[in-house]
């Protein structure tokens, strides 16, 4: 276990994230603000000529149809498929031709235009301010006049990916084309109308259908090879119902890698982008989604019914485009791109395991770079004490807490958006002032809002308002787990360990690791291990004598803070552990194992047996 | 930019550069000339072809390299000592001598072109140290035995610093820019000896092998692998084994049209010779001015016309090699063998590791009655490219072809000389005007595929319509038989604008590479960004100059040749610099699918990748051939393994 003796270089090494001091992060500037005092439509119709890759002049949608029809390599899985089936190969060519049609995007600028003037006045009626860093900007500008650009932003709304063209389209820079969900193509008119601002439509599962496949992945490299415009996607698949950052989906990411393993391009520039919502649109929706109510299909009218949020106040959204991570320099040494030089490259070939590792590498070091970036707002910190104290907090208390969590935050360089220059007790009321929907303070104490239902309730009903309660503040809670995560899963590790030893507490920590695996995102290696430590130390709740790892005399809040920050996580594992042992029958299929777990829960909480409720799924 | 692909051929004088019919006048007449010029050297005329002359003459001298090479050779630079380029005193290029077209010609445009790409200036001159510094040379350290018997054969040797020194490089940036700079040398030859004939090599071979002499085998001296480089870390003595004077034509056979030569033979004297007997061999590496027979046989070189003629290996019928274990050769000069795996590739690009290749049995063609130039222009280099595939799918590629980019259309323009005729620029102005502005031609965009046709009229003509029309369907425009040579030119000329630019603070070199068809465009756009980041992130203050051609097409892909060159002011260490870049560029080449090398060879500047190369077994079967053939490592020039 020789990387217990050189921690700190390991880590200076291992990792470019949030704990870095050097760490500098740019200024952000309110593009709402200029909306406010300047004509929309005069914006909408203003002249938008955005640079384009070394120059490229704009391909028109039906022509890069055309290059992804007769390209070699739909051509050979055409042929191949035509084999298989027996169908003539101008048959299997239409179906292709369909699958293309059915995704391809329409960019058109009228469309943009009339996005542009709808979400200038949407925007400003929602929020106070929508921050981006210009800085981000210029990088961008710049990479997408040197190499094919992916965009990956955070995805925690379905305002996101019209949030993100809304920017660019500001900004004056190329216009994104965007994979979208198929489920949007369900909004009739909506549908239509994203896809000619950009969007491109993809199935959900299309596993065993190479056509699909084929089709789609060409025509994704074809817009990447040509640079014809910025590729967006979002890495974690969907929108994260909980505010957590989801495990990513590595199936895009290898299309868009590709071109550079294979020497079709010089390189790719990935954009992590950071979309941090003060309050999110969909709250409490996705709360009770997580609870089983199933969730609602996209349709047109639902979304015109959706109106309803309109009179609300949903605070700021900040957006910050990371800086470009080129794969080129990425894959410097981990990847041998020769591997590549003996097979012909238009036939479609499944990943080498060097490539998928680098590739999986490569994703999760891009949701950490969201992660690092996202911005967070005192309400987050206020959330994760709420939430240790489900009775309730005096206001006194609740302040003083969160004057400490923001130090302890800053030192683990979380990016926390703090009001210069206010007193505290301002910060901590205007953040229940916000979200008064989620916590209110009765006679000094602050404690949850649950939802009072009309009419008598059974145990059942009245627990399923509180949970909806609790997990809509979880999902603020989540929003700064990714700064506490590997210092809380040490913490967890110590007080589990059987002694103080090392060696000990890494064991159990490897065993958190593994179990959290899909929960957070955590990076392969032991630099979380090695993180974790660094940053204990680093604020003075450990000590790390020769082979031992303890608590300091300081270091008791913190490491109970952590443990109760963690707390409900295990719980929720116990829960299910329990149902497999206790309750599970032979054949339970896996459409029947979410409600019946949560079912089981229930009870179990009816019945005393656990407190916490937040991880309920 | 040194090598294969870089000088020019006195034989060109005579046929290539003067087109199309009167090539056989102009061709005498430059016979003539050479004649004179190298007159001092020639006793006399060797007997006629046929004519069977293996024994040793000890002064039979004809040829054009003298023993004392830097009397006619520049001894820190390319080429002859009176052929250079400069920039006179109205800040014009001129080429002086006699021995070339561009010979005591003004190149106008050239230092527009020059100072503009390169941000260089004829005012800053960074000029070589004028002579050898004989105190920078290590003395010899001499295995006094061998020396002794050695004298007892009569074999003429030296071991004075200016043949030791010569010896002791070929032409990569880094020996030419240490010998200009006068830096103190490493390692040099303890001396040089030249053998006259095989049984002298085999005498040599034997007392190297008597007294533990390391030998390494001297040909015509431009590698560009650092293949001449002495090994430091050699304590044996060093001695050169130059060739230069192995170089009769020891007899024709008219029937076979083969032609048996002494391996030493530069390529202009074999073209020469075979010439006077209205033959010819077709093998025109770049380099044929200078390189040798053994010489390309030991790098498996490649000539320009390989396309009619085949490269050195389709050449070669008959192999002698003298090596410690003995010497090599087959029973029979039939022209294909099922034998095993055929000997002859082990010696081919065995780089003077097993042994020296002492006489060579190849097929002779006659002289083609006509020779002509071609050029088309193309709108981009990706429409070249499509149609130079199209023409070798078409296996009608003419006796060259080869794709220029628009920098080395736009160097070559730079080297017109100086149009005495206003009709002249008239046409010229209007051509441009056709191509720019009618056509529609971006000029920073248009490539230029020059063409060289060789066979009997008819056919000739008939496949110049051919490969037109081919070119018509990429939007390819006929552009005359000037431009065509006039890429023909920039070839051979290359070397000597290499020892200009380093006057001022210009380095260049050139390096190759063979790829698959499919990723010619991908491997050209992605070298050429990546020296270009390389040079930024190493600190060059003006932007390279990058540019490619596709210089050879085969069935399966083609041969790419690249020029990469920088101003250097600011730089504290220029070749180094210079060499990670070159060696981004070669890891760039490999990741594209690019070989490690067409013609080059691998030297010792490119071992280090023989293994991703060829494979670790690979390596091993090279290995245990050289185990077997030369245990005690006498040819221990340590190149290739």
């Amino acid at each position: 276990m020789s990387f217990l003796g050189h921690r700190s270089l390991m880590y200076k090494q291992g990792s470019s994230h949030s704990q870095d001091p050097m760490l500098k992060r740019d200024g952000f500037e309110d593009i709402l603000e200029e909306r406010r005092n300047s004509s929309d439509l005069k914006y909408a119709l203003r002249c938008y000529a955005p640079v384009l890759y070394k120059g490229v002049t704009p391909c028109k949608a039906n022509m890069l149809k055309n290059i992804v029809l007769q390209s070699d390599q739909l051509h050979y899985v055409i042929n191949q498929v035509s084999q298989e089936s027996g169908e003539a190969p101008d048959i299997i060519q239409e179906e292709a031709s369909v699958i293309l049609e059915e995704m391809a995007h329409r960019l058109q600028i009228s469309t943009v235009r009339f996005f542009a003037f709808a979400l200038s006045k949407a925007f400003k009626t929602l929020f106070q301010h929508v921050c981006v860093n210009e800085e981000g900007i210029q990088r961008l500008q710049q990479a997408i006049q040197e190499h094919p650009v992916v965009l990956l932003p955070s995805h925690r709304s379905y305002m996101d990916f019209l949030l993100m063209s809304y920017i660019l389209y500001t900004y004056d820079l190329a216009l994104p084309v965007i994979a979208a969900g198929m489920d949007f193509m369900g909004m009739k008119f909506v549908g239509e109308m994203l896809r000619m601002s950009g969007a491109f439509f993809i199935r959900r599962s299309f596993g065993g259908d190479k056509l699909y496949w084929a089709v789609f992945s060409e025509y994704v490299k074809t817009m990447l090879r040509n640079g014809f415009a910025p590729i967006e996607f979002f890495l974690e698949g969907t929108r994260s119902r909980t505010c957590k950052s989801l495990t990513p989906k590595l199936g895009l990411l290898n299309i868009v890698i590709e071109p550079f393993f294979k020497g079709e391009v010089f390189d790719v520039n990935l954009v992590p982008v950071s979309i941090s919502y003060e309050r999110i649109l969909e709250e409490s929706l996705y709360a009770r989604e997580l609870l089983g109510v199933p969730k609602p299909k996209e349709s047109t009218s639902g979304l015109l019914k959706a109106r309803r949020i309109l009179s609300e106040d949903y605070g700021s959204i900040h957006v910050y485009f990371g800086q470009p991570v080129s794969v080129r320099s990425l894959a410097q040494g981990k990847v041998n791109r020769s591997t590549y030089n003996l097979f012909p490259r238009h036939i479609p070939r499944k990943p080498m395991e060097e490539t998928q590792s680098f590739v999986n590498d490569t994703a999760y070091r891009i949701v950490r770079l969201q992660e690092d970036n996202m911005v967070l707002k005192p309400w987050v910190l206020m959330a994760s004490l709420l939430l240790q104290n489900l009775e309730g907090l005096e206001l006194s208390v609740l302040t003083e807490q969160t004057v400490w969590l923001r130090g302890l935050a800053l030192s683990y360089a979380a990016f926390l958006d703090w009001p210069d220059h206010a007193p505290t007790a301002k910060v901590v009321s205007s953040s229940l002032a916000l979200h008064r929907g989620l916590a209110c303070v009765s006679g000094g104490r602050v404690s949850l809002v649950v939802g009072e239902p009309l009419g008598p309730v059974t145990p059942e009903e009245a627990l399923f308002n509180r949970a909806v309660s609790v997990l809509s503040c979880a999902s603020y809670r989540n929003q700064v787990l990714h700064v506490f995560l590997r210092p809380a899963m040490l913490a967890v590790a110590m007080h589990t360990a059987a002694s103080s030893k090392k060696n000990e507490v890494y064991n159990c920590f490897s065993f958190l690791w593994d179990m959290f695996s899909n929960d957070f995102i955590l990076c392969p290696g032991d630099i979380d291990f090695e993180e974790a430590c660094y940053l204990l130390v680093k604020t003075g709740a450990v000590q790390m004598p020769q082979q031992d790892i303890v608590m300091t005399d300081i270091g008791q809040p913190t490491l109970s803070f952590f443990n109760g920050l963690l707390e409900p996580f295990l719980q929720g594992y116990q829960v299910v552990c329990r149902y497999l042992c206790e309750e599970a029958s032979e054949g339970l299929t896996e459409k029947q194992y979410i409600p019946a777990v949560r079912s089981f829960a229930v009870k179990l909480i009816l019945a005393g047996a656990f407190t916490s409720l937040s991880e309920m799924f | 930019m040194l090598t294969s692909d870089s000088c020019l051929s006195l034989h060109k004088h005579g046929s290539s550069m003067a087109s199309d019919s009167n090539s056989s006048e102009s061709q005498r007449i430059a016979q003539q000339r050479l004649r004179i010029i190298a007159g001092h050297l020639q006793k006399h005329k060797d007997d006629d072809s046929g004519t069977i002359a293996t024994e040793c003459k000890a002064e039979a001298n004809k040829g054009t390299v003298p023993r004392k090479r830097q009397e006619i050779m520049k001894w820190n630079g390319w080429g002859y000592s009176d052929s250079k380029f400069l920039f006179n005193k109205k800040g014009q290029a001129e080429f002086t001598g006699k021995r070339y077209r561009l010979s005591g010609m003004v190149l106008p445009s050239l230092q527009d072109w020059f100072e503009n790409t390169f941000g260089a200036s004829v005012n800053h001159k960074s000029p070589a140290t004028p002579a050898l510094n004989a105190s920078a040379v290590p003395p010899a350290s001499l295995n006094e035995a061998f020396v002794e018997d050695l004298k007892a054969t009569g074999i003429p040797f030296s071991h004075e610093a200016e043949d030791r020194v010569f010896r002791a490089h070929g032409h990569c940036l880094h020996e030419i820019f240490a010998l200009r700079e006068g830096k103190k040398f490493e390692r040099v030859p303890d001396m040089v000896v030249w053998p006259n004939c095989h049984n002298d090599v085999v005498k040599i071979v034997e007392l190297a092998c008597k007294h533990n002499v390391c030998l390494i085998p001297y040909g015509g001296g431009t590698s560009v692998t650092s293949a001449l480089e002495c090994p430091p870390e050699e304590t044996r003595c060093i001695v050169s084994l130059d060739t230069s004077q192995m170089n009769r034509i020891l007899w024709i056979d008219e029937k076979n049209l083969v032609a048996h030569v002494e391996a030493g033979i530069i390529g202009q004297d074999l073209e020469r010779l075979l010439n006077e007997s209205g033959y010819c061999t077709g093998h025109e590496p770049d380099s044929m001015e200078f390189s040798s027979l053994g010489g390309w046989v030991a790098t498996r070189a490649s000539g320009m016309k390989k396309n009619v003629y085949g490269n050195i290996e389709d050449l070669v019928i008959h192999i002698k090699v003298v090596t410690p274990r003995g010497v090599i050769e087959k029973s029979c000069q039939g022209p294909r063998m099922s034998t095993g795996p055929d000997i002859h590739h082990f010696i081919l690009g065995s780089e003077g590791t097993l042994g020296v290749v002492t006489e060579v049995t190849m097929k002779i063609r006659p002289i083609p009655e006509y020779q002509k130039y071609g050029s088309v222009v193309f709108p981009n280099f990706e429409a070249g490219v499509a149609c130079l595939r199209e023409v070798a799918k078409q296996r009608c590629a003419p006796a060259s072809i080869r794709l220029m980019d628009n920098e080395q259309f736009q160097f070559g323009h730079a080297l017109k000389p100086q149009v005495s005729s206003i009709f002249t620029n008239f046409v010229e102005g209007l051509k441009k005007f056709y191509i720019t502005k009618f056509k529609g031609f971006d000029p920073h965009q248009l490539v230029v595929a020059t063409l060289l046709f060789e066979g009997d009229r008819e056919r000739v003509l008939q496949h110049e319509k051919q490969v037109y029309d081919i070119a018509a369907t990429f939007g390819g425009l006929a552009a005359g038989e000037d431009n065509g040579q006039r890429g023909y030119i920039l070839t051979f000329v290359i070397a000597y604008l290499r020892d200009l630019g380093m006057d001022y603070y210009v380095v260049a070199e050139s390096f190759e590479t063979s790829v698959p068809w499919d990723r010619v465009l991908d491997l050209c756009r992605n070298v050429k960004e990546r020296i270009n980041r390389e040079c930024k992130e190493r600190g060059v203050q003006f932007q390279p100059l990058t540019s490619c051609r596709v210089t050879q097409t085969y069935d399966a892909g083609a041969c790419v040749y690249f020029y990469f060159a920088f101003n250097y002011r600011g730089l504290a260490d220029p070749v180094h610099t210079y060499e990670r870049v070159e060696h981004a560029a070669r890891e760039e080449i490999l990741a594209n699918g690019g070989s490690l090398s067409h013609h080059h060879g691998v030297g010792k500047l490119r071992k280090e990748w023989m293994k991703e190369s060829i494979s670790s077994l690979g390596v091993g079967m090279l290995q245990s051939v050289k185990d077997y053939v030369d245990p005690d490592n006498i040819f221990g020039n340590r190149n290739l393994l």
